[in-house]
C-alpha cells in the first residue's frame, strides 16, 4: 500500500508545530467566514491568500484548506439556528434543520449536522488518499488533447449537471474565458482586447472577481433582505450529543448515498451545492418519513450536510492531480498554488510530495480538530451574529478592500472589486451562475494552450480528440453533458406527451 | 457597467421588472460578444504559422457568447409571469444604495488618505448613519478597526497597504 506509506510520511510533515498552529488559527478562522454573511470559502480563501505569500507552501495550502474546511461545517450553524444559510451549500440543511430549532432540537440539528459534514468529509478524505495517487500517476502521461478534453468535461459538465439554466450557464462562462483572454498573448506575444490600455494589459485577475462577485455581491444580497438577525440560541451538551449519535446508525444508508454523490459532484465540478439539494432530494424520495421532510426531520439534515462536505472536501481531487479545480474554492487554491510557484498537476505527486502528503494529512487532523471546535463553540459562533449588520457589513467591505489591493498593490484593482460585486449582484438576482465564470477565468489560459498545443500536433485537425479511446471517451462524455439538457427536455417532453405538455419555469 | 436600475419609475414600490433586467443583461453579453469577435478577427482567427493565431480562441469563445445570449434575449421578449415580476423593490433598491454609495466613497477615498484613514471614516460614517449609532460608538468603533488593522498588517505580517497624508505626517 503505497499510499498508506505517503499518507505516514505525510504525518511527519504535518508534525512541524508551525503547521499545526496555522492549521487551527486557518478552522476558527474558516467557522467565523462560514458563519459571516457576505463572507464565503472562496473569497474568504481569496482576501487571506495574500497572507500567505511569505510561508512556505505546505503551511500555506495547509492554513488555507482549513479554512475552506472551518467554512464548510460553520454553513451549518447559520443556516440550523437563524434560518440563514451562510454558505449556498447550506441553503437544503435549512429546510430541516431550522424546524428543529424552532421546535427546541437545535442542539439535535447541530450536533446531526455537524457529525454527518465530519462523515462527509472523511469518507471524502480517504477517497482522494487512495484515488489521488493513482489518477496522478494516469495523468502523467496525458498529452495536451488529453488535457483539453478533461478540461473540455470540466466545463461541459457545469452545462450538463448544474441546473440552471444552460444558456445562462453558457453565456457566463464564456464571459469568464473572455476576460482571461484579456492581456498579452503569451504564445505570440501579441495584446488582446487591451484597446490600447496598460491597464488592461495585466489582464483580469480572477481573485479580484472573486472577491468582488462572492464577496461584495454577496453582502448587498444580504442587504437587500435587510437582515435583522433573529435566532435561536444553542448550547450543545454531551447528554445531546449521545442522544443524536444513538439515532444516526440508523441513518447510515442515507450517509453513504449522500457521501457518494458528494464525492462524485465532487470530483466532477457539480459542485457542493447542487450536491446538497441533490442528495436531500433523493433523502425525501426514499426514506420512510420522507413525507415529514421540511418540518424537521434529521434525516433532512444529515443527507445534504454529508453531501455538501463530501464535495467541497473531494473538489480537490482534481485541483491536485490534474490541475483543474472543481469548485470556486478550489479555484482560488489553485491560483494560491500558483502563486507559490508551484505548478499543479501529475507532476505534484512526485516533485512536491511534502506539499501534497502534507496536505492530505492535515485533512484527517483538521476536520477531527473542526469537528471538535464546532461541537464545543456553537454558542460563540452564533453571538457573532447577534452583532449588528451596519457593524458587520463594512468592516467586511474593509477586508474585501485589503484582499483585492494586496493581490497586485493596485488601487484599480479594489475599483473593479466593487464593479465585479455589483456584477456579481445582479448575476445573481438573474441566476446566472458565478461558479463557471471564475473557473473559466482561471482555467482559460490553461486550456487555450492545452487547445492550440494539441491543434498544433494534428496539423490543424480536429480528429485528434478522437485519436486514441481516451480522449474518445471524455470528448463525447463531455459533448455528451454539453447536450445534456437538450436531450432530458427531448426525453421529457416525449413521456409527456400523452398528458398536455408542461414547461418547468425556472 | 452601468446601473439600469437607477431609471426612475412612477410606481411606488416597483423598480424595473425582471424580464427587462433580463433583456438588459443579454443585451450587454452580447455587445461583449461582439467586442470579442471584433478584436479577435482583428488579430486574424485563423491558423497562422505558430498554429492557430492569437484571435482563433476568443474568436469561437465571443461566438459561444453572442450565440447564447441571443437565445437569453429572445427567450425574455416573451412576457411570462416571473419575468414581470419586480427586479427589486424600491425601499430594497433602496437599502442596497445606502450601502453601495457609501462604499463607493470609501473606495474613491483609499487613493486619497490612504486605506487605514478612509477604512476609520466609512465604518464610523456608516455606523452612525445607517446603523443609527451614538457619533462616539461610532468614531470608537472606526478609529479601533483601523488602528487594529495597521497592527495587523504594518506590524504583523509586513504587508503594506495605502497610505495618504494622516500617516506621512505621523511619519509611520
Amino acid at each position: 500500500m503505497e499510499a498508506l506509506s505517503s499518507l505516514i510520511y505525510g504525518f511527519g510533515v504535518l508534525a512541524d508545530p508551525v503547521n499545526i498552529l496555522y492549521m487551527f488559527v486557518g478552522i476558527v478562522l474558516g467557522v467565523l467566514i462560514g458563519v459571516l454573511p457576505g463572507l464565503g470559502g472562496a473569497n474568504g480563501v481569496a482576501i487571506l491568500l495574500p497572507l500567505t505569500f511569505t510561508m512556505s507552501p505546505t503551511t500555506a495550502i495547509i492554513m488555507l484548506t482549513s479554512i475552506y474546511w472551518g467554512a464548510l461545517f460553520g454553513g451549518a450553524i447559520t443556516s440550523i439556528l437563524f434560518n440563514i444559510p451562510g454558505e449556498p451549500w447550506s441553503v437544503a440543511t435549512t429546510f430541516d434543520g431550522h424546524p428543529m430549532a424552532q421546535r427546541g432540537q437545535a442542539d439535535m440539528a447541530l450536533t446531526a449536522a455537524f457529525t454527518s459534514s465530519f462523515i462527509g468529509a472523511l469518507f471524502a478524505v480517504v477517497v482522494i488518499t487512495f484515488l489521488a495517487p493513482i489518477v496522478a500517476r494516469f495523468a502523467l502521461q496525458f498529452g495536451p488533447a488529453e488535457f483539453f478534453a478533461v478540461q473540455l468535461l470540466t466545463f461541459c459538465s457545469f452545462v450538463g449537471m448544474s441546473g440552471a439554466q444552460p444558456f445562462k450557464v453558457i453565456a457566463s462562462m464564456m464571459l469568464g474565458f473572455a476576460l482571461a483572454a484579456v492581456g498579452l498573448d503569451i504564445v505570440t506575444g501579441e495584446l488582446r482586447m487591451t484597446f490600447g490600455s496598460t491597464e488592461l494589459m495585466r489582464g483580469f485577475d480572477f481573485l479580484i472577481a472573486v472577491i468582488g462577485l462572492f464577496g461584495v455581491g454577496e453582502i448587498l444580497l444580504t442587504m437587500e433582505e435587510g437582515l435583522a438577525f433573529k435566532g435561536k440560541s444553542a448550547s450543545i451538551s454531551l447528554r445531546s450529543v449521545l442522544r443524536t449519535w444513538a439515532r444516526l446508525p440508523a441513518m447510515w444508508f442515507t450517509m453513504v448515498r449522500s457521501a457518494v454523490i458528494g464525492c462524485w459532484m465532487g470530483i466532477t465540478p457539480g459542485g457542493a451545492t447542487p450536491a446538497s439539494f441533490m442528495s436531500y432530494g433523493l433523502a425525501r424520495r426514499f426514506s420512510p418519513n420522507g413525507r415529514r421532510f421540511g418540518q424537521g426531520e434529521l434525516e433532512g439534515v444529515v443527507a445534504p450536510e454529508t453531501a455538501n462536505n463530501a464535495a467541497g472536501t473531494s473538489a480537490l481531487l482534481p485541483m491536485l492531480t490534474l490541475g483543474i479545480p472543481g469548485s470556486p474554492t478550489a479555484a482560488v487554491l489553485l491560483g494560491g498554488l500558483l502563486i507559490w510557484g508551484l505548478q499543479p498537476g501529475p507532476m505534484l505527486f512526485l516533485e512536491q510530495k511534502d506539499f501534497v502528503w502534507g496536505l492530505i494529512a492535515s485533512m484527517y487532523l483538521s476536520n477531527v480538530a473542526g469537528f471538535l471546535l464546532v461541537l464545543t463553540s456553537v454558542p460563540i459562533f452564533a453571538a457573532i451574529l447577534r452583532v449588528p449588520f451596519s457593524v458587520i457589513a463594512p468592516i467586511i467591505l474593509v477586508l474585501c478592500a485589503i484582499g483585492a489591493y494586496t493581490v497586485n498593490n493596485a488601487v484599480l484593482d479594489v475599483v473593479m472589486m466593487l464593479m465585479f460585486g455589483v456584477i456579481g449582484y445582479v448575476f445573481k438576482k438573474l441566476h446566472y451562475p458565478l461558479a463557471p465564470l471564475v473557473l473559466a477565468l482561471v482555467l482559460g489560459d490553461m486550456a487555450e494552450t492545452s487547445f492550440r498545443q494539441a491543434m498544433l500536433l494534428s496539423q490543424g485537425s480536429l480528429g485528434i480528440f478522437w485519436s486514441n479511446w481516451l480522449v474518445g471517451i471524455m470528448v463525447s462524455l463531455a459533448l455528451l453533458m454539453l447536450f445534456w439538457p437538450a436531450i432530458s427536455y427531448v426525453l421529457e417532453s416525449l413521456k409527456l406527451k400523452p398528458r398536455h405538455q408542461e414547461m418547468e419555469a425556472e | 457597467m452601468t446601473d439600469p436600475e437607477t431609471s426612475p419609475e412612477t410606481s411606488n414600490k416597483r423598480t424595473v421588472p425582471v424580464r427587462a433586467m433580463e433583456l438588459i443583461v443579454a443585451a450587454l453579453f452580447m455587445g461583449i460578444a461582439a467586442i470579442v469577435i471584433h478584436d479577435s478577427l482583428r488579430l486574424g482567427a485563423g491558423w497562422g504559422d505558430f498554429g492557430p493565431q492569437s484571435g482563433f480562441f476568443p474568436f469561437y469563445i465571443g461566438l459561444f457568447m453572442l450565440l447564447a445570449s441571443a437565445i437569453n434575449f429572445i427567450v425574455n421578449l416573451i412576457p411570462s409571469e416571473q419575468g414581470s415580476k419586480t427586479f427589486v423593490e424600491r425601499s430594497k433598491f433602496k437599502q442596497i444604495l445606502r450601502l453601495l454609495i457609501p462604499t463607493a466613497i470609501f473606495v474613491a477615498l483609499i487613493a486619497w488618505l490612504g486605506l487605514y484613514l478612509a477604512a476609520a471614516i466609512y465604518v464610523a460614517g456608516f455606523m452612525w448613519a445607517v446603523g443609527s449609532y451614538g457619533p462616539l460608538k461610532s468614531l470608537t468603533a472606526g478609529v479601533g478597526v483601523a488602528l487594529l488593522l495597521f497592527w495587523l498588517f504594518e506590524k504583523a505580517f509586513l504587508i503594506p497597504l495605502p497610505k495618504g497624508p494622516l500617516e506621512a505626517a505621523l511619519g509611520v
